[in-house]
């Protein structure tokens, strides 16, 4: 019987950390599910779904080892955990425009209120220290449109930010 | 009629160049029910190509009508078919019977001039765009052994659409039906 954890593993970005990391699990026994694993601001980081037959705590003991070797800061979780969950996004929300403080709670917050139900959202800020832009990408699932989620974020528009509301129509082919 | 078992990747079936069709006979005919069928069974399918059933022909399916707001064709059957010209790039989201439950975002041509032969064997050409134009080009791909999965682009990196796009190189040397 094998159970899902949530591995989430920051540190201080450099090579190899991928690798190790994931030889070390798989020494132990374990299998890699789905995972998103960036560089943000210089630390690298890794959210990464495990499947193991034993306990959290032993997953942790299979990493010991590189994690202080390599200072990484760990955290594991068991999950309900399953694969082939996937679900389709159709829109596609893009923001950019001079970074600001409150820019994602406005966004999200409009679109929340739209029922919009977040898949996935990268962000970056790009630019320079002196003109911050700030760049942010949102797939999502529309309950009630994608007009209701261009209705909701049209106000926010303008005052330097760019705000795009596409749908995302998946071709099966 | 029948319903085909579809192949799934990594099937190395499905990276085989296909032949081009030489024979219309009641057989082609009666394969080109059952790819239909195939088809039509799949949730959201609006194309097949006959290399997702395992067999290597130059053969396959567009029908994007269910969804009328896209302009289309209607239901066609491209036999032998080829892309004569192309213009304009457009990132979009796919995914493929043959990959199932994975979508990802593919740059395809926007508009396409197409040439092949129906299921009769007669000459027919095509001008498309949009959604026909990618569905076409998805399943064009099959018939040259690819999936969308070689054609991947990062979603992270996807661009702010501009309305002004500097006009793109346009393929296979021949101008398009330009006036756009």
């Amino acid at each position: 019987m094998t159970h899902w954890y949530m591995l989430t593993l920051v540190g201080e970005d450099r090579a190899g950390i991928v690798a190790r990391v994931t030889q070390a699990l798989y020494e132990g026994g374990c299998n890699l599910g789905e995972a998103s694993m960036m560089r943000l601001g210089g630390n690298f980081t890794v959210m990464m779904m495990v499947s193991a037959a034993g306990t959290g705590d032993e997953v942790r003991d299979m990493l010991d080892g590189v994690v202080a070797e390599l200072g990484l800061r760990l955290h594991i979780d068991g999950i309900e955990g399953r694969l082939h969950q996937h679900v389709m996004p159709d829109v596609r929300v893009t923001v950019a425009g001079a970074d600001r403080a409150g820019i994602v709670a406005q966004v999200t917050g409009a679109l929340a209120g739209a029922g919009f139900n977040i898949l996935e959202l990268e962000s970056d800020v790009a630019g320079s220290e002196r003109a911050p832009l700030y760049i942010m990408h949102i797939e999502g699932v529309a309950a009630a449109g994608v007009e209701a989620v261009r209705a909701a974020v049209e106000p926010l528009a303008g005052a330097g930010i760019d705000v795009r509301v596409s749908a995302v129509e998946t071709l099966i082919g | 009629m029948a319903v085909l078992p579809i192949l799934t990747y990594p099937d190395e079936r499905l990276k085989r160049v296909s032949e081009p069709v030489e024979t219309f006979d009641d057989a082609l005919a009666g394969f080109i029910a059952d790819l239909e069928q195939t088809m039509r069974a799949g949730p959201g399918g609006v194309g097949i190509a006959a290399p997702q059933v395992g067999r290597a022909q130059r053969l396959v399916i567009v029908d994007i009508s269910a969804k009328p707001k896209h302009p289309n064709h209607g239901r066609l059957v491209l036999i032998n078919p080829e892309i004569t010209a192309w213009e304009g790039l457009a990132s979009g989201r796919e995914g493929c019977m043959s990959v199932p439950d994975f979508t990802g975002n593919v740059v395809r041509a926007e508009r396409i001039t197409l040439k092949a032969l129906d299921e009769r064997g007669e000459r027919r050409s095509f001008e498309m765009e949009g959604f026909e134009a990618r569905a076409a080009q998805h399943e064009i791909d099959h018939l040259d052994g690819l999936l969308f999965l070689d054609r991947l682009v990062s979603r992270r990196n996807d661009l702010f659409r501009r309305k002004v796009y500097q006009q793109p190189a346009r393929g296979a040397g021949k101008s398009a039906h330009g006036g756009r």
